[in-house]
């Protein structure tokens, strides 16, 4: 099933071009959208959202033809929810009174309105402060409000445009783990941006990154971070083996697993669930105290940087590349 | 009893199927439900746009703070027709001390700063917060959202317009005044009062769309009214002067006031409320150009409404 399907779409500007030829077709999910300020995903937003009219090509959204005349375009709107990038709260009303508004603008009956208001703000993280003003909300609460605004009308899809813009680390984390819940417990697709690649790998089943207004390239998240999992383990010493990495090392490597060391952090290439068994067979043989055994995603930069350019220099781009030579297991090519 | 587990234990659809009935003192967490209710499309959130900008202009559903302007405004208008009531009753005067007509003209600054003060709340806000792209993420159009807010202003003034009339209307049949000469009277008065409603929403709206900033939309609208009134009345003292009579009515044209009282004082039986020592009534040609200038004002304001929103929709 497609969510969102685009053909050949273009959009150009008297002086920019904003979208150059844009070919995509994104399924249901969460799915990241990543480019450099400027790249075009507001743009995309808006032709999605039928808001603005696309120079060339076409787009689908949940089967709709954005293109398709004012109804379909307002059917379309029924259907999705949107969270722009900038301040959009008027800071003088309540996060209930605006949410309320704003789902009788998206069609809800007046009781339903509150109902589903009550009900959003709560799933987003906003209790008792929603009957405050606005203008004294955190930035992070602020966000929530204009993440609540826009699954007020339980919509089947929802563009979120820079949702973790301006939030503190912690804030972020929130802020991604509700947009997971998005889809995992509410069952709405998402559409997120974000000109940070690392931060969606945690939360995206997909990642397209654009450039220029067009594709670089389109990926799902678990191809590349999943399929090739690095566990780090460390040990300590003990009296029997003072160096207890390099020993486990020595004994993971005599079990055929690919190794990789990055001062007293072990990366070894988890090819199975029966991996991990052998991990730890071989630190309780050896009589180590095992510090940490966990796993360690490949970050999403790595995916599209050209690894044949580049020297393996962390460990984790060594994992990469050896990826290709998983197979090979003493061939691991850093050791040192 | 129902688990209150996080609503991660619920997955996407399933959501329904979790909603039990919960024991009293009990907050459960419900997981998320899913809205299968009516979606009642454009038609309803025009409607509902222009309700709650009708009641914020009286500043019902915001805070106290906004509610004292406009209550104040509406308490003055209501309050004056009250006492020339009054007055007319407990003297006994067999007619009204003023025509319906001329009240809007007498009262004309509490409506300027009515209007000033509230066409800013009404779209500087949105603009300012940069709220207008949820709308048109929304089923709202562009034509929806500027016809719902015209109207809304148009329909706060009448409201702050008639609502002295009928208090002057009522008066007078309590005191048995006649009615023909009554009822014809107030019909003619709401007839401007709509006129006026629908010019002074356009006008007042425009000039507080171009500036985000509400301070400056109160003071543009207010130098909108209030300057040209002046001009106006400085230049029928002139022609008052210079005994070019014809002139007066034509000088009218040129402020929104004046406009009003050219139509009502050609085809709605009032006294011309010109800035000269006694009334002087405008040619019939005078008063037809000022009821088309007064349309094709409120039709322009109209337009250049949709066109400001076309921009800030993105």
């Amino acid at each position: 099933m497609t969510v969102i399907a685009t053909e050949n779409l273009s959009k150009r500007f008297p002086r920019v071009t904003a979208l150059d030829g844009l070919t995509l077709d994104i399924g249901p999910g969460v799915t990241g959208l990543v480019g450099a300020n400027g790249a075009g995903k507001s743009t995309l937003i808006k032709i999605l959202l039928g808001l603005s009219p696309a120079s060339e090509g076409s787009a689908t959204v949940l089967g709709l033809d954005v293109a398709a005349g004012s109804d379909t375009a307002a059917s379309i709107r029924e259907r999705v929810g949107y969270m722009p990038e900038h301040d959009c709260l008027p800071p003088d009303v309540s996060a209930t009174e605006f949410v309320v508004h704003m789902a009788r603008m998206s069609g809800l009956p007046a009781t339903a309105a509150r109902e589903r208001t009550a009900d959003t703000l709560r799933h987003v993280g906003l209790y008792e402060e929603r009957y405050r003003p606005i203008g004294g909300y955190s930035t992070g609460m602020k966000q929530r409000v204009k993440l609540a605004q826009a699954l007020v009308h339980d919509p089947q899809l929802v563009f979120l445009d820079e949702p973790t813009n301006g939030l503190d680390p912690v804030g972020r984390d929130d802020m991604l783990g509700l947009i997971r819940r998005v889809h995992a417990d509410f069952g709405i697709s998402v559409l997120v941006t974000s000109h940070l690649l690392g931060e969606l790998e945690r939360t995206c089943d997909h990642v397209v990154v654009i450039d220029g207004g067009r594709l670089l390239r389109s990926s799902s998240t678990s191809d590349f971070t999943q399929s090739t999992a690095t566990l780090a383990v460390e040990v300590t010493d003990t009296d029997a083996h003072p160096d207890g990495t390099a020993t486990l090392r020595k004994a993971l490597a005599g079990a055929g697993l690919g190794i990789t060391a990055d001062g007293r952090l072990l990366y070894v290439e988890a090819e199975g669930d029966d991996t991990y068994d052998v991990v730890r067979d071989a630190v309780a043989g050896l009589g180590l105290g095992l510090v940490r055994m966990e796993q360690r995603r490949h970050r999403i930069a790595e995916i599209f940087r050209d690894d044949d350019t580049l020297p393996a220099s962390t460990p984790t781009t060594t994992s990469t590349t050896a990826s290709t030579s998983a197979t090979d297991p003493a061939g691991s090519p850093h050791a040192h | 009893m129902p688990t209150d587990a996080p609503a991660t234990g619920s997955s996407g659809s399933s959501g329904n199927a979790a909603q039990a009935p919960a024991a009293t003192d009990v907050i459960h967490d419900i997981g998320y439900r899913h809205y299968d209710g009516p979606r009642l499309g454009r038609g309803y959130a025009r409607r509902s746009l222009f309700t709650q900008s009708l009641r914020a202009a009286y500043g019902l559903g915001r805070s106290a703070k906004s509610k004292v302007p406009p209550a104040l405004l509406f308490g003055i208008m209501c309050l004056v027709a009250l006492i020339i009531v009054a007055v007319a009753v407990g003297t006994g005067m067999d007619e009204l001390p003023l025509d319906y007509t001329d009240y809007a003209i007498y009262l004309q600054p509490v409506i300027f700063l009515f209007i000033a003060a509230q066409a800013p709340v009404s779209v500087s806000r949105d603009l300012r917060f940069r709220t207008v792209p949820l709308y048109f993420s929304r089923p709202v159009e562009r034509l929806d959202y500027v016809s719902a807010k015209y109207a809304a202003m148009a329909s706060a003034l009448f409201v702050l317009t008639a609502t002295p009339l009928l208090v002057l209307y009522v008066g007078a049949l309590l005191a048995k005044l006649d009615f023909t000469d009554q009822t014809k009277g107030f019909a003619q008065a709401l007839v401007s009062a709509a006129l006026l409603s629908l010019l002074f929403a356009g006008i007042g709206l425009a000039i507080a769309a171009l500036t985000p900033r509400r301070g400056f939309g109160v003071a543009a609208v207010i130098a909108a009214f209030t300057v040209p009134f002046g001009a106006v009345s400085a230049l029928q003292g002139i022609a008052w002067e210079q005994d070019n009579l014809g002139a007066i009515g034509w000088f009218a044209l040129f402020s929104p006031i004046g406009l009003i009282d050219n139509v009502q004082s050609t085809f709605l039986g009032a006294t011309p409320a010109t800035a000269s020592p006694e009334p002087v009534d405008p040619s019939t040609a005078a008063g037809t150009v000022a009821l088309l200038v007064a349309l094709a004002v409120a039709a322009g304001c109209f337009l250049f409404l949709l066109r400001r929103y076309r921009k800030a929709g993105l």
